[in-house]
């Protein structure tokens, strides 16, 4: 009976066109801010920023950043893995070069090199589509992979071949590196995720947003009605590498702290990102952020159950993840291709209608 | 003929228009014009040419040879995006809308060349990105308005049936406010009733907004009534061109119709 | 002749050998999407499976042990000491088709007229799931396939090439598995056989029917459903040579997959419905990854074969978006 929109009438089309047009919405969501911003730093440990929060707020950037290619611009990208390696090698050799660069700028440009990699691999874009395309964005992957193993001079000749973060402070508190208090990572964390959150909700619901789901839904009709393809996919390009490329920097420098490519960002994490936009929801931006938590979580929480309730081998899990993943897409494919995000959205409008369902 | 005068009075003339596929010929030499503030209709028996006649009009397809005369000025080579911008906008014969969007962002994506906003103002939403979401968004409700489709504004337009659907892509083609505006088939698929309301919305856009309006059509009772000035087309080459009842007249377009043998 | 032109040589017959595996996986690829549109990434990993069962029959396993044994306490591993290699074959082509039947009816029938991205998603689930279901059914350890195909160096090769070369230089003959070359010969009869298949019996008639077109196939009463299951049980075959191929050579594992990862910009080179693209796309890229490494490769760090198939194929897409034998396309409103 709290949940509803009859009655919340607009009477201007600001109002309509906000974010949350349902007060219990609005009230929530600032609630959960509140809640995130405030509360949360107090009681965070370190095992709940290592292991749960703090990568589920990297990967929901990623997410994000692929559902802004893939799932609002229909351009299917299996390079995120690539893409994150160079967010992460940008951020090392600025972190390197310029220490006394402000770690916020460190990520944002380290987000910036990454849309002009990504606008370059999205050229091919213009001419091909579907999974042509995807075929040409594993060069991507398997390109920059490659380059960053085989070229010292992005791990600034380790010989390990591994590049590590060093030691960065914002307001004399350390963000990167081992000393770092957990609510500081998960504040800087939280901070890009939030702010990135807001800016990538106002440009799918603005102008570009509007021409990059006209090229995904019919790219020849949104041509003739006066879309240009060349600047809505190199744009989609470019920003979905910018969140890509925040995400592999924070991912490299808050949260591992010290990577090597072939592990850190290699095809499997194109698959997973790829995954979490599948399962939260294709074109969503609420769903990039469930999907992350889900595809995560998912085999933390089972391995924590089989591995350490049941007692069974850790690689035997591991297949039995393998396949409910694997099952797991199928099912959102042919059941709810919009993903969790839209099972939420009709519950809600059931919610919303009870009891009056008509 | 004096060109210079023709093309001052005329909207978009074609001069000597031929395109062929690869040894094809899909258009033969045509020559035409439509005048500023008429319904100029294309008539012709299936694969006549005329859906390739449109496209040629809005620059999808170029034309081996010819000119495209548009507002006075001659046509380069340009992409069909920046056609869009000069002001010409249309429909299509087999419904091309943006299935995965709302009715209301259909419209506002055809109102897409006139929004200029950059990306910083529209990443933060203030400023001149919400002032022009807000001014178009109120042109498009006016365009909802006119076309009775209030109740859909929010309804992905995949779940809208047929005949909506058509009335919505109208919609997308009226919210560019377009000089030119090419219309194939409206009214193909349809009832009478739904024809009926088609043809009145076709009549009051071009009374309301003085659109200029090409339109292609099988049903010669809409055309007939609806239409200014006629042309034929048959085989890729134009063999009818004039007022309606003269049209109705013609042995070569009653031939054609009718399927008399070509020697 | 100089050495350095008979390395050449050497290296160009490997790229040939390489690429004639390429060709293989490439072909199951193309087969399944003449016939439904559907771009199946797992054809790869079903090579992977096929290839796991096959040994898992060979050798006697049984099937789930280590989900079993977790289960239940006990200690399975081995039902007998194995089976005869051609049973284990027809057992294996049996599973192969079952799982076909079983794609069918679980996944593919669900997908009819999905947008044909909405399908290739899919099938990077399918193949997440028989990853799984094969490391759980055999276990994850690599494993030696041996189907008793002759393998190793030819000695006749390098004696008669060592002549060859110029007097007084250090030639030590030429280097090629004889695997590789049965496999060539096996994918040369697999090929004519498709081909036999599909000119000549009724089913590969309505095949060919399907692939032309659904709707009109449907309507001179060819069951779409039937078509599907044949199409991906001769894929599955075409998966198991291919596996039997990969798997002799390198043994099995996860790599073997990733390997498969490379038809891809095979088909993208020889375009997704033609047969012979598919093998001579599977040779450009075999015989062309080899020489870039042979030539360029040390002067840039080494291991290009890890993205030069792909940027090839990136680069070839700018240019002719097609395919080499891919008809030119006429976009239509």
């Amino acid at each position: 009976m709290f949940y509803r929109e009859s009655g919340d009438f607009k009477s201007n089309y600001a109002a309509d066109q906000q974010t949350f047009p349902i007060k219990f919405d609005r009230i929530g969501v600032a609630i959960f801010l509140v809640f995130a911003f405030f509360i949360v730093p107090f009681i965070i440990n370190d095992y709940w920023e290592k292991s749960i929060i703090v990568p589920v707020l990297v990967w929901s950037l990623a997410a994000l950043g692929l559902n802004i290619l893939t799932g609002y611009c229909g351009l299917v990208s299996l390079g995120t893995g690539g893409f994150m390696a160079v967010g992460a090698y940008a951020s090392y050799k600025l972190t390197t070069s310029f220490p006394e660069l402000n770690m916020f700028l460190v990520i944002l440009f380290s987000g910036g090199i990454t849309a002009l990699v990504g606008i370059l691999f999205g050229l091919p874009s213009l001419r091909i589509k579907g999974f042509y395309l995807a075929v040409a964005t594993l060069a991507a992957q398997f390109f920059l992979i490659w380059l960053f193993n085989k070229v010292p001079w992005f791990y600034n000749s380790s010989a390990s071949g591994m590049i590590t973060v060093p030691e960065r402070t914002i307001f004399g508190i350390a963000v990167t590196g081992s000393n770092s208090p957990p609510w500081a990572t998960y504040l800087f964390c939280l901070i890009f995720v939030v702010v990135f959150a807001v800016i990538a909700r106002n440009l799918t619901r603005g102008r570009l947003g509007r021409s990059w789901m006209a090229i995904r839904d019919m790219d020849i009709a949104a041509e003739i009605i006066g879309v240009a393809p060349l600047s809505a996919k190199l744009s989609a390009f470019a920003i979905s590498s910018f969140y890509i490329g925040l995400s592999g920097a924070l991912f490299f420098s808050v949260y591992l702290g010290a990577a090597e490519p072939t592990e850190a960002f290699g095809i499997d994490k194109s698959f997973l990102v790829l995954f979490m936009i599948i399962i939260g929801g294709l074109g969503s931006i609420f769903g990039s952020f469930i999907g992350a938590a889900f595809m995560f979580l998912l085999p933390v929480l089972f391995k924590n159950i089989m591995v350490g309730g049941f007692g069974w081998p850790t690689d035997m899990v591991q297949h039995l993840i393998f396949m409910l993943v694997g099952a797991l897409i199928m099912f959102f494919l042919i059941v709810e291709p919009h993903g969790l995000a839209q099972l939420w959205r009709v519950t809600k409008e059931k919610l919303r209608l009870w009891p009056f369902p008509h | 003929m004096n060109t210079a005068e023709n093309t001052s009075e005329a909207l978009l003339s074609l001069k000597n228009i031929s395109l062929s596929f690869g040894g094809v010929k899909a258009l033969t030499d045509i020559s035409f014009d439509i005048k500023k503030g008429e319904i100029r209709a294309i008539i012709g028996p299936n694969g006549a040419g005329k859906s390739s006649m449109l496209n040629v009009i809005n620059g999808f397809y170029h034309p081996q040879e010819g000119e495209v005369w548009f507002n006075g000025n001659l046509r380069g080579s340009l992409k069909p995006h920046e056609i869009a911008r000069q002001g010409i906008a249309r429909t299509f014969q087999n419904i091309a809308l943006f299935k995965g969007m709302s009715t209301l962002d259909n419209l506002m994506t055809g109102r897409i060349t006139k929004m200029h906003a950059n990306i910083f103002w529209q990443a933060i939403w203030k400023g001149k990105a919400e002032r022009e979401e807000l001014e178009h968004r109120e042109k498009v409700e006016h365009i909802i308005d006119f076309l009775e489709i209030q109740a859909i504004r929010k309804t992905p337009v995949g779940r809208l049936p047929y005949g909506l659907q058509k009335r919505v892509e109208l919609g997308r083609a009226l919210a560019a406010e377009s000089k030119l505006l090419l219309l194939d088939e409206p009214m193909a698929g349809m009832n009478v009733e739904e024809k009926e309301d088609m043809c009145r919305f076709v009549l009051d856009v071009h009374e309301e907004f003085g659109t200029t309006i090409a339109l292609i059509e099988h049903d010669m009772g809409v055309v007939m009534d609806i239409a200014d000035r006629v042309v034929v087309l048959d085989y890729g080459r134009k063999i009818g061109d004039g007022f309606p009842d003269e049209i109705r007249a013609d042995q070569n377009v009653i031939d054609a119709y009718l399927g008399v043998s070509h020697d | 002749m100089s050495p350095v032109i008979l390395n050449t040589i050497e290296v160009i017959l490997n790229g040939l050998m390489t690429g004639v595996m390429y060709s293989l996986v490439a072909l199951g690829f193309v087969l399944i999407f003449k016939a439904s549109g559907i771009f199946n990434y797992a054809q790869g990993v079903m090579a992977l499976f096929a290839a796991l069962t096959l040994v898992g029959f060979q050798t006697g396993q049984v099937p789930f042990s280590h989900l079993i044994n977790v289960i239940f306490g006990t200690n399975y591993h081995n039902w007998s000491n194995g089976i005869n290699t051609f049973l284990a074959i027809v057992l294996t082509m049996l599973v192969m088709i079952a799982l076909a039947w079983l794609v069918e009816r679980v996944v593919l029938r669900h997908l009819v007229n999905q947008e044909q991205i909405i399908l290739f998603m899919a099938t990077i689930g399918l193949a997440f799931f028989m990853e799984g279901l094969g490391d759980l059914m055999w276990g994850a350890n690599i494993k030696v396939l041996d189907v008793g195909l002759p393998s190793g160096g030819s000695f006749w090769l390098e004696d008669v090439t060592r002549e060859w070369a110029s007097e007084g230089s250090e030639y030590y003959g030429m280097y090629i598995d004889v695997l590789d070359v049965w496999a060539a010969g096996i994918a040369v009869v697999l090929v004519i056989a498709l081909t036999i298949f599909s000119q000549y019996t009724k089913t590969g008639r309505a095949l060919r029917a399907v692939a032309d077109d659904h709707q009109a196939a449907l309507t001179v009463g060819i069951s779409l459903r039937t078509i599907w299951v044949v199409v991906w049980s001769i894929a599955g075959f075409v998966a198991l040579v291919a596996g039997i191929m990969w798997g002799s050579k390198s043994g099995i594992q996860f790599s073997l997959s990733l390997i498969a990862l490379k038809a891809l910009p095979v088909l993208i080179l020889g375009g997704f419905t033609s047969i012979p693209g598919a093998i001579i796309g599977g040779l450009v890229i075999g015989v062309g990854e080899k020489l870039f490494e042979f030539g360029i490769g040390p002067l840039i760090g080494g291991a290009t074969e890890n993205w030069f198939a792909y940027v090839l194929a990136l680069l070839f897409l700018m240019f002719r978006p097609q395919g080499l034998f891919g008809d030119k396309i006429i976009e239509r409103v």
